[in-house]
């Protein structure tokens, strides 16, 4: 694929963002909504974050030390919540932001009053949510999966006040998708046909799609909640002729395209990156993309995998599990791409690729426990333990946010025209990398001994593996400190950077200066 | 032969140490891993497991093994004009075929697995196991026994105000009991919210759902005392209600059946004896400790906002007929469950009466008292 600026003549009357506030909240620029995501999202990780830091150090010994059992399970709730809604969807629609116009060649994005929207009301959602600690009854207590009837009848008040909050979440998601959506398929520039796209743009064109199909049945699960707790409805009690287990099957028909939602923009990014550092093109683009779309299908049918242990019948059992393990072959395709890309390469370390290789990596070893996860017979022993959270933490820690900042490094030359420190850069990589497998690979351990999952305190045996994990947690959250300095360094100054950034960059955005102009492509380039 | 001796003192010394050395490698690798179970079923489970993880080790071995080549051998240092090949028919489905067939030969020990554990006939012994927040119940359905499985750790020992015990939170005041060698089937519901029915050392897991009754079942050869967990959260107290299953031989089993039936009808006679405020409030306090204090504390005074205050409560100060009324029949959308069936008469009354003693409040209201036949006459049919 190959990019040629026709005409790159910018008006000499064109204005600059407005100042001040308003810059922020009235802004329809895809660039301004783009960064307001990315530093949305970023405010978000540290919060769930710190979440996460109570719930570690809770667990760095065994008995009750910091937080009662009830405030445990708040934190394990909005640290969930919050890390998957607030912290890693954002990111990825703030790249999307960036990035999708200027990869296809559009001035902006299809619905800009709209973007501004989607995004505005974002923080009124996560006001609501975490206002709810300071509720009577507290915080909501009963997981980010929210099962029916710990989260209705025996739920806290502010339960509706969380579910106000993801109606918020899933409006602002779906007006994301159909901005993503019809700007893809109605703004790309003259000749980019849509198997000369780059593939951070299929890869979000799949998810808005994901995201279109299930945020609505989500909507719908919390309305039923609604009108059980408030209005005397019993879609999931089981005293009024209501179905606990239904609530469970439309949760995961929603769940289970959800964490595909979190990982195929991944997908996206590290192919991008790794055809870059090798300085070699990538090596299956068509396979790569049906790979996604096969992918984003199969989700729709593999939902009840994470219900083996609710009492399926066995045909439902037996299907569920063919269906997850053939999920294994496209997954497959995409690692073995983007090893072959690097294969006889021209390759280079920079943070960027640090990340991203590792992301390949930690995400391959993710999967390889979700096989494993997939075989329901062993799914009864590791169900609910130890061993799931390694595993959805592996795709997700070094799998979702490796590859948002790998994205971050990779990109911020063309966002703020300078280079970010690579030393300290790699120094954020390595102590991430470290902090990340400390604390969870020790995980898949004492979830096979048998700690389950979403307890404030544990037998004996478990101690020593959880301190060390803890100790992991803390420095991994530590490193998150200085990946903000970095960031902020970078946006105050640094050696410049050049249109094309980097040695092997291809695609449209590497054609416009660094930084890249409040508006780009308002005349379209040609894709030949 | 000095010489000779030398060698046999080293040989043993090192066999000794080998054998150390080898055992603590392996006991630590067994805290690491899944267990293998006591069960036919569950070896079966294990073997599975490790099939499958042997599988990813290799996959990982190749695929690792070629990208970490990569990462070495094609730097740009070494290699700076890079290769331009890209797509091969042949090569891709090769990667697309093979990890099917790799599925394919997972998925059918698997599911054959799967199938032997969906045997859903009857049990020589039927136990049905009722998830209560935070405790369960096991009722014998053969033998009429019927009781419920607390934790007994001590809070003080979570609290860290004193050593934690060898079972920390792996032990019970009352262990299900099995005998060996007969096929047991447990039928698992719930009374409030989910829980889930965890022994790992059977390969069970089923989710305890209120409305619904999950089976599976098992048959134990070696006898042994085997601890799992509730592995759904549940609640403030997930963390805290272990099962304990105690497998034993058929003689002891049909001893401790005996000794059940006995207990009960000892209780039977504490119902009808008199009991003075004294003895109530002596055995309510005890009755409170193990299945009240979770969520209204020990001083009474719960938590603001989710459980209520029962230290000055106007209905356990001066409205003994509802006082007994929410403790037999719950709160309806509220986390007070019913006691009705937890709590034998006598226990019922005298934890009656303790609330209504303790904290000042038989100065602060009326001061009346419950006695078991309170009860009994409460359960009788209303006319």
């Amino acid at each position: 694929m190959s990019a040629v600026i026709e005409s790159h003549n910018h008006d000499d009357h064109h204005h600059g963002p407005a100042k001040g506030l308003t810059r922020w909240l009235y802004t329809t620029n895809h660039k301004d909504i783009g960064s307001l995501y990315l530093w949305f999202s970023f405010a978000m990780f540290l919060i769930g974050g710190a979440m996460a830091m109570v719930i570690r150090a809770e667990l760095f010994q065994p008995g009750m030390q910091i937080v009662e059992p009830e405030f445990y399970n708040q934190m394990l709730t909005l640290h969930g919540l919050i890390m998957v809604f607030g912290a890693v969807m954002p990111a990825f629609v703030g790249l999307a932001n960036w990035l999708v116009p200027m990869m296809v060649g559009a001035p902006d994005m299809a619905l800009p009053r709209m973007n501004n929207l989607s995004f505005w009301i974002l923080p009124f959602a996560f006001f609501i949510l975490l206002s709810s600690l300071f509720m009577e009854g507290g915080a909501p207590n009963f997981g980010w999966t929210f099962y029916a009837p710990l989260s209705t009848t025996y739920a806290p008040p502010s339960v509706t006040f969380f579910i106000f909050a993801v109606h918020i979440m899933g409006a602002s998601s779906i007006m994301g998708s159909i901005n993503v959506i019809v700007t893809i398929m109605n703004m790309r520039a003259p000749g980019m046909t849509l198997m000369k796209m780059p593939l951070f743009v299929w890869s979000w064109l799949i998810t808005a799609y994901l995201l279109i199909a299930v945020m609505p049945v989500l909507a719908g699960a919390v309305t039923m909640m609604l009108m059980d707790i408030h209005f005397g409805t019993s879609f999931f009690n089981a005293a009024g002729g209501g179905d606990p287990v239904l609530f469970q099957h439309i949760f995961w028909f929603f769940g289970h395209p959800e964490v595909y939602i979190m990982i195929l923009p991944a997908f996206g990014i590290a192919s991008h990156i790794i055809e870059t550092f090798s300085r070699k093109q990538l090596f299956g683009y068509a396979s790569m993309v049906w790979a996604m779309a096969s992918i984003a299908i199969l989700s729709f049918v593999v939902w009840a995998h994470h219900m083996f242990t609710v009492g399926l019948p066995l045909a439902a059992e037996l299907f569920f599990m063919w269906a997850t393990m053939l999920i294994a072959v496209p997954t497959g395709v995409k690692v073995f791409n983007w090893v072959t890309t690097m294969f006889k390469g021209s390759i280079t370390y920079e943070t960027p690729m640090l990340f991203a290789i590792a992301f390949v990596v930690l995400f391959t070893i993710g999967g390889f426990s979700g096989l494993m996860l997939a075989i329901t017979p062993a799914d009864f022993q590791y169900h609910d333990t130890y061993f799931v959270v390694a595993h959805f933490h592996y795709v997700l820690v070094p799998g979702s946010i490796f590859s948002i900042m790998a994205a971050v490094y990779y990109w911020i030359p063309k966002w703020t025209g300078n280079m970010y420190d690579e030393r300290l850069g790699k120094l954020h990589f390595w102590l991430s990398f470290i902090g990340v497998n400390v604390t969870f690979f020790p995980q898949h351990w004492i979830g096979l001994a048998g700690m389950p999952r979403r307890i404030p305190d544990y037998a004996l045996q478990f101690a020593d593996w959880n301190m060390i994990s803890s100790v992991g947690a803390f420095l991994f959250g530590a490193s998150q400190i200085l990946f903000l300095f970095i960031v902020l360094k970078t946006v105050m100054g640094g050696k410049k950077a050049t249109p094309e950034v980097w040695e092997g960059s291809r695609g449209l955005e590497w054609t416009v200066e660094s930084p890249a102009p409040y508006h780009t492509f308002t005349t379209p380039p040609k894709v030949t | 032969m000095f010489r000779k001796a030398t060698t046999s003192v080293n040989k043993t010394l090192l066999t000794g140490l080998i054998t150390l050395f080898s055992t603590n490698i392996f006991a630590a690798w067994d805290d690491l891993n899944m267990t293998e179970g006591v069960t036919a079923i569950s070896k079966e489970v294990f073997d599975l497991h490790m099939l499958i993880f042997w599988i990813c080790v290799v996959i990982g071995l190749v695929v690792f093994g070629i990208m970490f080549y990569s990462m070495f051998a094609f730097t740009k240092k070494k290699n700076p004009s890079p290769a331009t090949f890209h797509e091969n028919t042949k090569l891709e489905l090769a990667w697309t075929i093979v990890p099917f067939l790799i599925l394919v030969f997972m998925a059918i020990p698997a599911s054959n697995t799967l199938t032997k554990i969906y045997d859903d006939t009857e049990g020589d012994i039927n136990i049905q196991v009722v998830g209560y927040q935070w405790k369960w119940q096991y009722k014998y359905l053969e033998d009429d026994i019927d009781f419920f499985s607390n934790l007994t750790t001590d809070w003080d020992e979570i609290y860290n105000k004193t050593p934690k015990g060898e079972f920390y939170l792996e032990e019970v005041d009352e262990a299900v009991v099995i005998p060996v060698g007969k096929k047991i089937r447990f039928l698992i519901t719930a009374n409030d919210v989910i829980h889930s029915w965890w022994m790992p050392d059977f390969a069970i897991k089923q989710d305890a759902i209120p409305g619904f009754i999950n089976t599976a079942w098992t048959i134990v050869d070696e006898p042994g005392i085997y601890r799992g967990k509730c592995t759904e959260l549940c609640g403030k107290n997930h963390g805290f209600m272990p099962v304990v299953v105690k497998v034993v031989p058929q003689d002891e089993y049909d001893a401790w059946v005996q000794e059940k039936k006995d207990a009960a009808f000892r209780m039977a006679e504490l119902t009808e004896k008199d009991w003075s405020v004294a003895e109530l409030t002596e055995r309510g306090e005890g009755v409170y400790l193990k299945n009240c204090v979770a969520c209204h504390q020990a001083n009474g005074q719960g938590i603001t906002g989710i459980f209520p205050n029962l230290a000055g409560s106007d209905i356990v100060l001066n409205n003994k007929p509802r006082n007994v009324e929410i403790l037999m029949e719950g709160v309806q959308g509220a986390a007070m469950q019913s006691f009705a069936n937890q709590l034998s008469e006598v226990d019922m009354a005298s934890v009656i009466t303790y609330t209504r003693q303790a904290w000042g409040n038989a100065e602060n209201g009326d001061g009346e008292i419950v006695v078991p036949k309170d009860i009994v006459e409460y359960k009788k049919p209303k006319v």
